[in-house]
């Protein structure tokens, strides 16, 4: 069952990676997307992680991909020009993303002690979980709230009218009188 | 065929998963021309990371790499905030999103 589960949602996580890669639209990339994320949540309850594979489907799943999906709305993202990237990325791009894959795959195969995964013995439950999230790891916790904060911020700063640009009104579609940056 | 029902996974295959997911990820990025999917391409890199923390944290029984886990996820998620408002002021300043035709620094 378990090995049946892996090769189903590994499966699923590659072809919808590739997916990823041949659709020409950004709504279907961002589908795809949205399907290897999920099948990495099946993943992550095989490895007995199964607060992360709540927060994956939740965070990742929902809403990073609903920004996602809201913006290509927004823009109204249409079909992408295929250009195959530039020469050096032909050249030297492709050759390099096989070398990483190779020296990665040798690493893995080479290394010992590499055990075995199965839910017998390895489940983190959620208390566990929060045990040290919320005592030895408190304050990273809570500077990633700051954290949050400040990307909220940022991120209004950016898209609002002003651009974020103190020096005028080089916005097209922005209000001339609103654009310094209030 | 029991035995093939109760079979337990090497934690090699998750890593290898996890590399071809990375792979997959890093060709998306010089393959894709259009912005929001060289973006997407980088989540999907993240992901692929996450997935061996996750696994190396069921291999050694440690749980603070599935709390590094849950720290990637929020910095992803405020990386995709501002990344997104960064394309919004992008498309507005050049009303394209083609990565070729972004290739100057200044708005």
């Amino acid at each position: 069952m378990h090995l049946i589960l892996f090769f189903v949602f590994a499966g699923f996580c590659v072809a919808g990676a590739i997916n990823l890669l041949l659709q020409s639209h950004p709504i279907s990339s961002a589908l795809s997307l949205i399907v290897v994320m999920t099948s990495l949540a099946v993943l992550y309850l095989l490895l007995g992680a199964e607060f992360l594979a709540a927060a994956q489907v939740i965070v990742y799943a929902g809403a990073i991909m609903v920004l996602f999906t809201f913006v290509v709305m927004l823009l109204n993202a249409g079909r992408e020009e295929r250009t195959m990237g530039s020469r050096t990325a032909r050249k030297v791009g492709f050759p390099a993303v096989v070398a990483i894959l190779a020296v990665i795959a040798t690493v893995i195969l080479r290394a010992q002690g590499l055990g075995v995964a199965g839910l017998r013995d390895g489940i983190t439950s959620t208390t566990d979980l929060s045990k040290v999230l919320f005592t030895e790891l408190l304050l990273p916790f809570e500077v990633t709230s700051v954290l949050i904060l400040i990307a909220i911020l940022g991120a209004v700063a950016l898209a609002s009218h002003g651009d974020g640009n103190p020096h005028g009104n080089r916005d097209p579609y922005g209000n001339p009188e609103r654009t310094a940056g209030k | 065929m029991s035995s093939f029902f109760s079979q337990e996974i090497p934690i090699s295959w998750y890593l290898l998963l996890s590399a071809v997911l990375f792979s997959l990820g890093v060709a998306g990025f010089l393959i894709k021309r259009n912005l929001i999917t060289v973006f997407m391409s980088i989540e999907l890199m993240l992901n692929a990371v996450n997935l061996s923390f996750v696994t190396f944290a069921h291999q050694w029984h440690a749980v603070k790499g599935q709390i590094f886990v849950l720290f990637v996820m929020v910095v992803a998620a405020a990386e995709a905030a501002v990344g997104l408002a960064i394309i919004i002021a992008v498309f507005r300043a050049r009303a394209t999103l083609a990565v070729d035709r972004i290739d100057l620094m200044k708005l």
